[in-house]
């Protein structure tokens, strides 16, 4: 890899950096304008225009607060614990495909931040260490009901990690590659009536593993149905009871960030990630509007970032929508949702995708 | 037991189906009610009052904040005649009076004014038996405006400079204009309504 194309390799990944730390900004804002939305008020619009600035302004309350340490607390584990969940939030971000290969030239630059042919593992590596964050914060704050949110955090990641790993593997097998780009441009359809692009999704082909992976990843995410780590009505405030300041913004921020990782993996894995439909016709039309092949390459696949953040925030606005709808599920109901039906589920899918590919139905 | 009302259904425990035990149809029935609500909020005119900017519309028999009228020629109505606080039931009002000068007549309707009126905002009941009680139609409770919150006790007791209405008619509070008896009915039919 030649030193220009490592920095443009560095430029992209602040940018996705930055990105993914905006859109959780914002996803504060959304939430709560969502919320209201869905209860019939009004929701935050004090702060500036339809109260857009209210992201900075809880940013200031956050760090103006006063940083509190419960007595008998481990210190550095109690710090390390929000900086471990927003680190482990931030990584698995770098190697999503936002986009196809932008062409300048002989200079290619790839709208993502690494590319590795392991990409899958990668997330679900780093995904599963999530949960020590969680952890350590919990363990460290001295404090019952923070260890008992900990402890929740951690076997409810561990059954549904499972069933989630599960019902991916239905996926890998159709693909053949753990490479993120691989699976999404898999699902490319080339020729014929395009509109059927959309058909080449995975969510089509495998919609059994689609309602179990979605499941689970409201369950990874900690949010509603499954927001029991941090059950109010229960644990106070479950792990991060003991937390004030921006520790906890960090937490809360954190869950944002794994929210936007979660739905942009789902959007790479079955929503076809930067396809869109009527893609070709629409860089043929540029062709023959008179555009350079290189700008009618580019502008073809600028339009596959935007469909792909399309996705993202439909995913996104589909995870707030759910937690605004549903109750919370008892701890039981939970586990048993995990272990008795998703898992079982997740190995029925594998064996009927395995049955279809044998007999070529599926490719 | 007969039922008083016949209203009461009579539930049977049933096994659940299996559409019920699936769990995702009542999920998706619970998604399109909250849908219906979001797009209710996005489109329709909120019930939410946006306080400082909105407020709630008084009724217009409410008793708020007292104000001392001017007659058509600006002169102070107030002969402090004593009997709105008599009257008073908490005890809130205080005056002392004073006689005309010469050369005041623009200033002090009759030969008799108050020097200072006072009354006190915290003792207030706001039941508006001042105004029932004045001869002079000189104090009203306005329908549209309240005492404000203060920090300080001392605040709350309001003197003429507070109470006395502008001498600029525009500036003057619509209360204490007399009621026709049609318009009075008009006012309580909208107090039952309201």
């Amino acid at each position: 890899m030649s030193l220009e194309s490592l920095g443009w390799q560095g430029l992209v990944v602040l940018v996705v950096f930055g990105v993914s730390l905006l859109i959780a900004t914002y996803c504060t804002y959304a939430e709560r304008v969502i919320a209201a939305f869905l209860q019939d008020r009004v929701g935050p619009d004090r702060a500036g225009p339809w109260g857009l600035a209210q992201p900075l302004a809880d940013a200031v309350k956050l760090f103006t607060k006063e940083e509190f340490f419960p007595s008998g607390a481990n210190k550095a584990l109690f710090i390390f614990g929000p900086c471990l969940a927003m680190i482990t939030a931030l990584m698995s971000s770098a190697v999503i495909p936002f986009g196809n290969v932008l062409k300048f030239g002989s200079t290619e630059i790839h709208l993502q931040g690494i590319e590795i042919n392991v990409g899958m593992l990668y997330i679900f590596g780093i995904v599963s260490l999530g949960v020590y964050g969680i952890m350590i914060g919990g363990w460290a704050s001295n404090n019952k009901f923070s260890l008992l949110g900990a402890i929740r955090a951690a076997s409810q990641n561990i059954s549904y990690e499972l069933a989630m790993g599960l019902a991916l593997i239905a996926v890998l097998m159709m693909s053949g590659s753990l490479s993120l780009r691989d699976i999404t441009l898999q699902q490319t359809h080339t020729g014929g009536w395009h509109f059927s692009d959309i058909f080449a999704w995975n969510v089509f082909k495998q919609p059994l593993g689609f309602i179990i992976f979605i499941v689970c990843a409201f369950a990874e995410t900690n949010r509603t149905p499954f927001d029991l780590p941090e059950c109010e009505t229960e644990l106070v405030g479950g792990y991060h009871t003991e937390y004030s300041s921006m520790k906890m913004g960090l937490y809360l921020f954190a869950e944002y960030v794994n929210v936007f990782v979660a739905t942009a993996v789902m959007s790479v894995l079955y929503f076809g990630g930067f396809n869109y439909p009527f893609q070709y016709e629409f860089l043929d039309f540029l062709n023959k509007a008179g555009l350079s092949p290189d700008w009618a390459h580019n502008l073809f696949v600028l339009m596959g970032v935007v469909a792909m953040f399309m996705k993202i925030f439909a995913g996104i606005f589909f995870f707030m929508w759910v937690r605004w709808t549903l109750p919370r599920f008892r701890y039981d109901q939970l586990m048993r949702l995990g272990w008795t039906i998703l898992i079982p589920l997740a190995i029925f899918n594998i064996l009927l995708t395995g049955g279809l590919i044998t007999f070529g139905v599926i490719n | 037991m007969e039922s008083l009302s016949n209203r009461a259904k009579k539930l049977e425990k049933k096994p659940m189906t299996l559409a019920e035990r699936a769990y995702l149809p009542a999920i998706f029935q619970g998604l399109s009610i909250t849908m219906q609500h979001f797009f209710r909020a996005a489109t329709k005119k909120q019930v939410t009052i946006r306080y400082p900017e909105e407020t709630r519309p008084f009724s217009p028999v409410f008793r708020g904040l007292h104000v001392l009228k001017r007659d058509e020629q600006g002169r102070e109505r107030c002969t402090a005649c004593g009997l709105c606080a008599v009257a008073c039931p908490a005890e809130a009002i205080t005056m002392v009076a004073g006689e005309r000068k010469k050369g005041e007549q623009n200033l002090y309707r009759e030969e008799k004014y108050a020097v200072s009126y006072e009354i006190n905002m915290l003792r207030c009941i706001f039941c508006g038996l001042c105004e029932e009680a004045c001869p002079k139609a000189a104090v009203y409770l306005q329908a549209d405006k309240m005492a404000p919150p203060r920090y300080e006790r001392d605040e709350f007791i309001y003197g003429k400079d507070r109470l006395v209405e502008p001498v600029s008619p525009d500036n003057r509070s619509k209360r204490g204009i007399q009621l026709t008896p049609e318009q009075a009915d008009k006012l309580r039919g909208q107090m039952q309504t309201a």
